[in-house]
């Protein structure tokens, strides 16, 4: 135990583990992706390899790595291999501060909140080298739309997380958790003595993690029926691999701080068994539930239009975040101006 | 005014998404209606039209052809060849030879349809295939009843006065034609 609670060893454990969740887990995404598109549409979705199809993200990673890496001519050949690690560092590090458990955490930062979101918007830029560099039109066509996209898609996810900064008073997200122990009715989601339009701002929080991950119906980035593959067009094998695992790892670190946000993080909905491994397994449990969620959203909602989407944005998001932003401010200040003055 | 519309349409627009996904969920929750091809086959309905075959009369084993050859006659692309002969003890003639051109064949019906003795139907099966084309030229439908009434003869041991049904078939120069992996019964 000693040896295990040395300081590198835990966090080359922690980081072992994280590469080893992310690409793991993103391989499975993928499967259950099929699955649930397959399920939706009425079909069994892939069942040829192994029993129901389990071994088929064995199959795809394999045949991904087969395949040659090509950099096309009159490419910038350092941007063009850049990109893949670029955009699949920063949800990687987000990793880091997230609170799977009681005790499982690889670094409790009292600004975890502040980090995963500064990473969070690497990810934008990263999405924008790999378009540039790849000098096709697509790809830059697909590039501008994913900065404008996340530009105006930040605004309203960064509102919402200030009202809940608001009520927490605290960036580190193991604090966030534990404020919110005791049963569903103390999560934030249903806070509605704070903030009567708490839901509300779940919904903003939840709409704008699809939109800043580049999810359908949101995805610009990747629009295939009109940029071919967006800012991937160029890549192939792993190369493309690394950008769809990204995505996916994007997605998972997007519910999983939603759940530590809204829904109580590790914390049990009944308010007892909260601790240890069974704190890991309510966290996963509400994790997998919005990453279902978000595979459900794709799978029932054609892509929008660029100009609805920016509408969206600007035209009821913003305004609806900073309405709870201003609810929430006046319901937390207000009885104390009232107090002070009588 | 327009804060309340605008508050009206986005809580209406919103309520719309929910609708779309309760739609997907129940499908979701539906069963799946895909057919596992090659390990399971659909089953044809009843006025499908796959190549025509002859038919076994299921009381006595033997083909109700008679050969009259009207078939031949109505078929407007002439991809009928038959023959028959009048075999001892019976009455009229049996069909001894009966080849369709299916390369030819437009599954028009004329044939089915002109048959006095209702000897010809479509047959049920779709997933016919082969590697030679001489399969589909010459396909060789009285081996098939042949071998129909040799699996009914099995089925019905011989009463002791009754003939055994016709042996070897005089004109059968190709072997059996197309013997599809999983064709339906039907």
């Amino acid at each position: 135990m000693t040896f295990l609670s040395l300081e590198p060893i835990r966090v080359l454990l922690y980081l072992v583990g994280i590469c080893a969740f992310v690409g793991a887990n993103a391989a499975y995404l993928v499967l259950a992706e099929r699955k649930g598109a397959g399920r939706i549409q009425r079909r069994p979705g892939p069942n040829e390899a192994g029993w129901a199809g389990w071994m088929q993200p064995l199959a795809d990673g394999l045949k991904l790595l087969a395949k040659q890496i090509m950099v096309p001519p009159g490419t910038d050949s350092l941007l063009f291999r850049l990109a893949p690690l670029l955009v699949m560092a920063p949800p990687l590090m987000c990793l880091v501060t997230i609170p799977f458990g009681e005790n499982v955490v690889a670094r409790d930062l009292n600004l975890g909140l502040l980090l995963v979101f500064s990473f969070g918007s690497i990810n934008v830029m990263a999405l924008m080298l790999g378009g540039w560099a790849s000098r096709n039109k697509y790809a830059i066509i697909s590039a501008a739309r994913v900065v404008s996209q996340n530009v105006a898609y930040e605004i309203p996810m960064l509102l919402v997380v200030i009202t809940l900064l608001m009520m927490t008073g605290t960036m580190s997200l193991q604090e966030i958790t534990a404020q919110q122990a005791g049963g569903f009715w103390h999560w934030n989601l249903f806070k509605l003595w704070v903030n009567p339009l708490m839901p509300v701002t779940f919904v903003i929080f939840f709409t704008c993690m699809l939109a800043e991950t580049n999810r359908a119906p949101f995805d610009m980035a990747e629009a295939e029926s009109e940029l071919v593959a967006g800012a991937f067009t160029e890549y192939g094998g792993m190369g493309f691999g690394v950008f769809f695992m990204a995505e996916y790892a994007n997605i998972v670190v997007g519910c999983c701080l939603a759940t530590v946000l809204f829904l109580g993080g590790w914390q049990s909905p009944i308010g007892i068994l909260s601790s240890g491994a069974w704190g890991l397994l309510w966290f996963f449990l509400k994790t997998y539930a919005l990453i279902l969620t978000v595979i459900w959203i794709r799978w029932t909602f054609p892509r929008t239009q660029f100009y609805s989407l920016l509408n969206l944005s600007w035209k009821i998001l913003i305004p609806l975040s900073l309405a709870t932003l201003l609810l929430t401010g006046a319901m937390m200040k207000l009885p104390l101006l009232w107090r002070a003055l009588s | 005014m327009s804060l309340i519309t605008a508050i009206r349409e986005t809580f209406l627009g919103f309520k719309s998404l929910l609708v779309g996904l309760r739609i997907t969920a129940r499908e979701a929750s539906r069963p799946i209606i895909t057919v596992q091809y090659p390990r399971e086959t659909l089953k044809m309905p009843a006025r499908f039209r796959g190549h025509i075959k002859l038919v076994l009369d299921p009381e006595t084993g033997k083909p109700r052809c008679t050969a009259c050859t009207l078939c031949a006659k109505a078929c407007p692309s002439g991809c009928i060849v038959l023959d028959g002969v009048k075999r001892e003890g019976d009455k009229k003639k049996s069909v001894s030879k009966y080849e369709l051109d299916f390369t030819t064949c437009s599954l028009c019906g004329s044939c089915v349809e002109i048959c006095p003795s209702d000897a010809i139907e479509f047959s049920k099966e779709y997933n016919v295939v082969s590697l030679n084309r001489d399969t589909f030229e010459n396909m060789d439908l009285y081996a098939k009843i042949e071998a129909e009434a040799r699996a009914w003869s099995a089925a019905h041991p011989a009463p002791p006065a009754a003939s055994p049904p016709p042996a070897a078939a005089p004109a059968n120069p190709t072997a059996p034609a197309s013997q599809p992996l999983n064709a339906p019964a039907g």
